[in-house]
This record gives structure tokens, C-alpha cells and sequence, in this order.
């Protein structure tokens, strides 16, 4: 599903990635964890498509095309979702309303029909529902005071309305309590599929607690420094970032 | 399908940015060029006018000879030469016509390309239209259902006609003759408009609406337009602009006089769409527009809505003159201004009476080489005690070459006052856009998206069939704008 070599990054004259390689599966759920300013935020945005982060080197494959020949907006209609770790706030703008012009939005760039408003608002009704997002949020200007459980809530939301092929979730438990990453995590596996892959970016081991990944990748200094199953979460809790980034040097 | 989405296409299918830019090809017949006592005179008696009316034009006349244009406004455009322009044109041969099948097919044809629904639609709507073509006035429509209501709603050549008296009552009472180089230009030689009248008690059973339209070359268009709410009624009333796409730019000076009088209330929404001028500042319409409402008797209200997306220049204050005890001014606006379009408009609330309150929620949008400008005035008077206004002026800059300007003046003589002034400027942010992307929704889409959510506040104000076309404009008037 996504194939990623060598792939070196910067951000202004600042390089950020430094040889990064990675692939994913459909049907698996991928960990990546690092310390503060290891440039797992870059990989987000950079599979989303951002503006001002340069590929010097290197290549991102999706579903067997160059994915950095896309615009963020085709390859949100091709199936790529990124859950950020800041949702943003655009005042004046009804939860519904965005959701029904970027559902509509991705269905017309890939040739489909658009789904009327009685269409949108019982999708959105049914998926709503299993994660806790009231009538009453939907009708709020997006993101506009909402609280930290709220905004990540509704990127799950999202992600489960777009039913995209390729999910990144940027640090989704951040400024969770428990019960609020508990419900957020239960939103994720229901999610998990066989034609899904997921990305879960976290610095935390908690996280990996509630969504149990297939393989996690340690990313420090912008490249992978470590690999291994389930069970490299537990041992990075235990003895710390330090201890496995100093080890292949 | 979104609004964002229906504008794009909506353009796609046209293929021009400015889908209004096409000319009628009608034999017009005009005045001789320039302006002077005889213009005037043609004027008048091209509209068969009686003799109080012409002096009262003259009167204007003579006054305008000796004033000077304006120069205070953030504005800049090159003298104006107005012996260079046409003051009158109509389209040859129409006399006023009875019904709608004696009105010139192309006419017709103009008014379907406009988006004017003239026929069974209007039913539909519960709108009456009465559409100005240049300078006369072609087709009126509803005048039955608001005859029965005691409605006058006509072309204000036919309210100097049949109802004189109350043209000599309240023309020129709000704006007089004299108030400035603009105004009093359009007392002389304004050549058409609208006139209502509501009586007594009655709520206007249905929105009012004129479409008016510069057709002819090197003409400027002068309507003016008076609205009488006689006590304890209603009116909604709705103008809508558009201009063909020429290189030479236009003058348009309008005069609008509202009345309301003791526990009355209108209600007065414009979408001005006039051409802007091309890219690179090439043309477009010079909008210079005098218009208020006086809210002569007590508890009376006047709400000017307005969206201002098109003219190369926009000057223009919609004011609310607060005479009567607990009446009531509102102001809500939206102004865009893009490539080289400049926009100096904003409103005066002159508080005379007690207990009178204002409200004005001013927007701006600025993207381009655009400089938009909001000037208000709060004035409140000795007698007025316990006025009250608020003001909330919010701008919203789009690129790094264009300008947003808040210049508010307030004034209080009484010490009971309470004025409230807000102002926010901001931009687009760029992590604002990323997200509409990240989730699929194209650029143009985005801005459109986001710029709709900031005048929110406003275009609620709209009656429901305006607002969703002033959201498509919008998206239409910045598209492009983020590079």
C-alpha cells in the first residue's frame, strides 16, 4: 500500500528526514514512535502533501503510483487521510457543513456523484453515533471550541466517513484523557481492514496499548533506528528513547 | 452539492470570470453627450416630467457647478471627465409597456441571462421585479397583488407622474439636494428608479426587488430610488447590480432615500455585483452611491444589508439618520475587494433621538492588489440619551500585496451613551487551508469555504433566495486569489 525509500526531507534549508524507508501492507497497522523532534510530524505531512516541505531524495510509493506527483487534495480523494494532531478551527463553518463539501469534494474527483444533504447528514447520523459526537457538535463551527477529546472525536469521525485506504493518525492520543483515548482507539480498530493500512505516529506507548499495531518503526533523527513487533513498545517504556537510539551508533 | 462547489462549476460552465460581461445589441436612443442645462432639460422632458420637477433639477444643477469631487475617501482613479459622458439612453421605441409580451424579446433575453426569473418563476419566488434597463424602466411585475395590498411600487418617472404629492412630500428630504458633489449630480440628472410606498398598517406581501443594469457605453447611470414606509408597515426590499465587461470605466451615481415612519420598518438588501475591471485594474464600474434612511418616526427601524463584490471603485455609506425615540439603524456588510478593486464604504448612524440603538457588523475581505477600506460614523446627539451602538468591524486579508483599512468615528454629547467598537484583522491561515486540502476540498473551494464562514454573520441577514447567491459570488469574486 505504501512504500517508502530513502526519503530525505528538508524544511526551509533545514533537513529534517535523512534516508527514511518504510512499507506498509493493506490490512496492517504500523507504530511509529520517536522522541520530540525526530521528524514524525514531517512524515505526516509530507504523506499529506503540506506545502514548504521539500523531498530532496528519495521516493514515496502509493498503491503503485509516485504519490508526490499529487496535490493534498487528489490524494485525500484517493484514499490518503491524515488525523492531525492540531485540527483547525474555521470559524463560521458548520461541522456539517465542512464534512458534506469534502465528502462531496472527494467523491466528484473521483467521478462520483454527490451525495445529497439528507444523503451526507445519515452517514454522518450513523458514524456519529459509535463515537460519541453529539447533533449538537456537528452543528458548531468546526473545531471552534471544542474541546481536545472533541477535535480528535471528530478527526476519527472523518476518517471513518471517508473510509480511506491509507490512514495516518498524527499523535491522536495527545491531550487525551483515558476514557477520551479509550473511545478514540475503539474508533480506530473498528476501522481496522483487510484494504486499510494505518500509520499511527504516537510518543507515547499508551496508545499502543488500546491500538495494538502489527510492526512498530523507532524513528530518531529522522531515520528508522529500530524495528520490531508489538512487543518494542514495551521494552522503549521500559529503558527509554535513549537506550535503542544509541544502540545502532 | 456545496455552494463552493456549485460556483466552480457554475464559472467552469460560463468560461469567464465575469459572467455578466455581455452587451445587448439595441438601438438606444441617447442625449447628446456632456452635461449641461439643456442635458438636464432633454432629460426631463424625455420623461414627459412636470415643471416643478425640472426646476428642482436645475436647482441641482446650478448647486453642482460649484462644488468639487470628494477627495477624502481612500480612493485613487483619474479625473473623471464628465462632458465625456452620455446622461441619457433608453433602447429605441418603448414606450411603457402594459404586460411583458410587448417588451423587446432581446430585453428578454437579457434578463434570463442576468438570472432575472421574469415570467411563472417569479410566482414561485414571491418576488416582483422591477427591472431598469439602462434608463427606463421596462416591465413591472406583481403590480396587481400589491395594488389590492395599496402597494405603489413603480418606476419613479411614473411616481413624478401619477403620485405627486408624495414625491414632493419626501424627495430629496433624506439626501437633500445639496449634500454633496455625487448626490446632487444625481438630482440632476438622474434618469429613472424606483419608487414605493407602503401604507399605513400594511406589510408588504412580498420582497421587492430591482435589477438594474448598465447597458450602453460611456453612460453613467444616475437612478434614484425612494422608499416610503408610511406608520406601523413593512417592506423587504432587494436591488441586485450587474454590468457588462467594457475597457473605458463607468460612472454610477445612485441616490436611495428610505422613510420609515412611526413604527415602521424596512428592510433594504443589495448585492452589487458590477463589473471590477480585469486583472490588471482595466476598466470597471466607478460606484459612487449616496444612500440613507431616515427613521423619522419613533420605534422605527431601517436595516441595510449589503454584499459588495463588484465596481473598480466602490465609495458608498449607507446611514441611518435615528430621529424618532427608540428607533432602530442596522448595518450589515460585506465587502470584497480583489485584484486592483478599491472599496472605501462602511455606514453613519446619526443618533437623534432617545433610546435609539445601531448596529453595525462590517466585513471585509481584501485579496490582490485590493485596498479595502471600512469608515463609519457614531454620532450621538445632546437629546439622545441612553443611545446605544455596537460595532464590530473584521477584515480578512488574502496574499501579502493588498490592504485593509478601519477608520471609525465616533462621537457622543451625551453622557448616557454607550458605544461599543470591535475590530479584528486576520488572514487566511495557511494551516486553515491545508486542512480544507488535507480533506479534499480544492483551493478555490477552501477560500470560498472559509470566506463564507467569516461573513456568516451577515449573509444570514439576506432574504434566503439572495443569500445563496451571494455566497456563490463570493467564491466567484476571489477566485484565483491564492496563489
Amino acid at each position: 500500500m505504501l512504500e517508502i525509500k530513502n526519503l530525505h526531507v528538508s524544511v526551509g534549508d533545514k533537513p529534517i528526514l535523512k534516508g527514511l524507508t518504510l512499507s506498509i501492507q493493506a490490512g496492517q497497522v504500523h507504530a511509529i514512535m520517536g522522541p520530540n523532534g525526530s521528524g514524525k510530524s514531517t512524515l505526516s505531512y509530507v504523506l499529506a502533501g503540506r506545502a514548504g516541505y521539500d523531498i530532496t531524495e528519495g521516493s514515496i510509493t502509493y498503491d503503485g503510483q509516485d504519490l508526490t506527483a499529487l496535490a493534498p487534495e487528489e490524494r485525500a480523494a484517493k484514499g490518503v487521510f491524515l488525523a492531525m494532531q492540531y485540527p483547525v478551527e474555521i470559524p463560521g463553518v458548520t461541522t456539517m457543513t465542512f464534512l458534506k463539501t469534502a465528502l462531496n469534494s472527494q467523491r466528484r474527483a473521483r467521478g462520483e456523484s454527490d451525495l445529497d444533504a439528507l444523503g451526507v447528514l445519515k452517514l454522518v447520523r450513523a458514524k456519529a453515533k459509535t463515537l460519541n459526537v453529539s447533533e449538537e457538535m456537528l452543528k458548531r463551527a468546526l473545531n471552534v471550541g471544542f474541546s481536545g477529546g472533541e477535535k480528535k472525536r471528530l478527526e476519527i469521525l472523518q476518517m471513518a466517513i471517508f473510509e480511506p485506504k491509507l490512514a495516518i493518525l498524527d499523535e491522536t492520543d495527545s491531550g487525551l484523557d483515558i476514557d477520551a483515548l479509550r473511545l478514540v482507539a475503539e474508533g480506530v480498530n473498528t476501522l481496522r481492514s483487510p484494504a486499510r493500512a494505518m500509520l499511527v505516529i504516537t510518543h507515547y506507548q499508551r496508545l499502543l496499548d488500546y491500538i495494538v499495531p502489527d510492526r512498530i518503526h523507532v524513528l530518531a533523527g529522522g531515520r528508522i533506528v529500530a524495528e520490531g513487533g508489538k512487543e518494542l513498545a514495551l521494552e522503549l517504556e521500559a529503558k527509554g528513547y535513549e537506550h535503542i537510539v544509541k544502540e545502532p551508533a | 452539492m456545496s455552494i463552493a462547489a456549485e460556483t466552480k462549476s457554475q464559472v467552469a460552465e460560463i468560461g469567464e470570470k465575469y459572467k455578466y460581461g455581455f452587451i445587448t445589441d439595441i438601438e438606444m436612443d441617447m442625449a447628446p453627450k456632456g452635461l449641461s442645462e439643456d442635458t438636464v432639460r432633454f432629460i426631463s422632458a424625455k420623461k414627459s416630467e412636470p415643471d416643478w420637477m425640472l426646476e428642482w433639477r436645475l436647482g441641482a444643477f446650478r448647486r453642482w457647478l460649484t462644488m468639487t469631487e470628494p477627495k477624502w475617501a481612500r480612493v485613487h482613479y483619474p479625473k473623471i471627465d464628465y462632458q465625456a459622458a452620455y446622461y441619457y439612453a433608453a433602447p429605441k421605441n418603448t414606450p411603457l409597456k402594459q404586460s411583458l409580451d410587448e417588451v423587446d424579446p432581446k430585453l428578454l433575453e437579457t434578463y434570463n441571462k442576468l438570472g432575472i426569473p421574469l415570467h411563472e418563476q417569479m410566482a414561485l419566488a414571491g418576488v416582483a421585479v422591477d427591472a431598469v434597463f439602462d434608463s427606463v424602466s421596462v416591465a413591472t411585475t406583481f403590480k396587481e397583488k400589491l395594488n389590492e395590498a395599496g402597494v405603489i411600487f413603480c418606476p419613479i418617472s411614473e411616481a413624478i407622474r401619477d403620485h405627486p404629492e408624495l414625491v414632493k412630500t419626501y424627495l430629496g428630504s433624506v439626501v437633500p439636494v445639496t449634500d454633496n458633489f455625487f448626490a446632487t449630480l444625481n438630482a440632476a440628472v438622474f434618469s429613472d428608479g424606483t419608487f414605493v410606498y407602503v401604507p399605513k398598517g400594511v406589510r408588504c406581501p412580498m420582497e421587492l426587488s430591482t435589477y438594474f443594469r448598465i447597458n450602453a457605453s460611456e453612460t453613467g447611470q444616475f437612478e434614484r430610488t425612494l422608499i416610503i414606509a408610511d406608520e406601523g408597515s413593512y417592506v423587504s426590499y432587494l436591488e441586485g447590480c450587474t454590468a457588462p465587461k467594457r475597457d473605458e470605466n463607468q460612472l454610477h451615481a445612485a441616490v436611495v432615500e428610505l422613510i420609515a415612519l412611526d413604527n415602521a420598518e424596512i428592510k433594504y438588501s443589495t448585492v452589487q455585483n458590477w463589473y471590477p475591471g480585469d486583472e490588471n485594474g482595466l476598466g470597471g464600474i466607478f460606484n459612487f452611491v449616496t444612500k440613507r434612511g431616515d427613521c423619522r418616526g419613533r420605534r422605527s427601524k431601517i436595516s441595510w444589508t449589503q454584499v459588495e463584490t463588484g465596481s473598480a471603485i466602490t465609495w458608498k455609506y449607507p446611514s441611518c439618520i435615528l430621529r424618532g425615540d427608540d428607533s432602530v439603524g442596522e448595518f450589515y456588510s460585506i465587502a470584497i475587494a480583489n485584484n486592483f478593486q478599491q472599496a472605501d464604504t462602511g455606514t453613519k448612524m446619526i443618533h437623534l433621538g432617545a433610546n435609539t440603538r445601531s448596529r453595525i457588523i462590517s466585513k471585509g475581505i481584501s485579496a490582490g492588489k485590493a485596498q479595502n477600506t471600512y469608515r463609519g460614523l457614531v454620532s450621538v446627539y445632546g437629546k439622545a440619551k441612553n443611545a446605544r451602538n455596537y460595532t464590530q468591524c473584521d477584515s480578512l486579508l488574502i496574499g501579502g500585496d493588498c490592504g485593509a483599512h478601519t477608520v471609525p468615528y465616533i462621537e457622543s454629547r451625551n453622557p448616557t451613551a454607550r458605544i461599543e467598537h470591535e475590530a479584528t484583522t486576520s488572514k487566511i491561515a495557511e494551516d486553515q487551508l491545508f486542512y480544507c486540502l488535507a480533506r479534499g476540498i480544492p483551493q478555490d473551494e477552501a477560500v470560498s469555504l472559509i470566506v463564507n464562514g467569516f461573513c456568516r454573520e451577515v449573509l444570514q441577514q439576506l432574504p434566503m433566495e439572495f443569500a445563496v447567491e451571494a455566497q456563490k459570488l463570493v467564491g466567484i469574486s476571489l477566485e484565483g486569489s491564492v496563489g
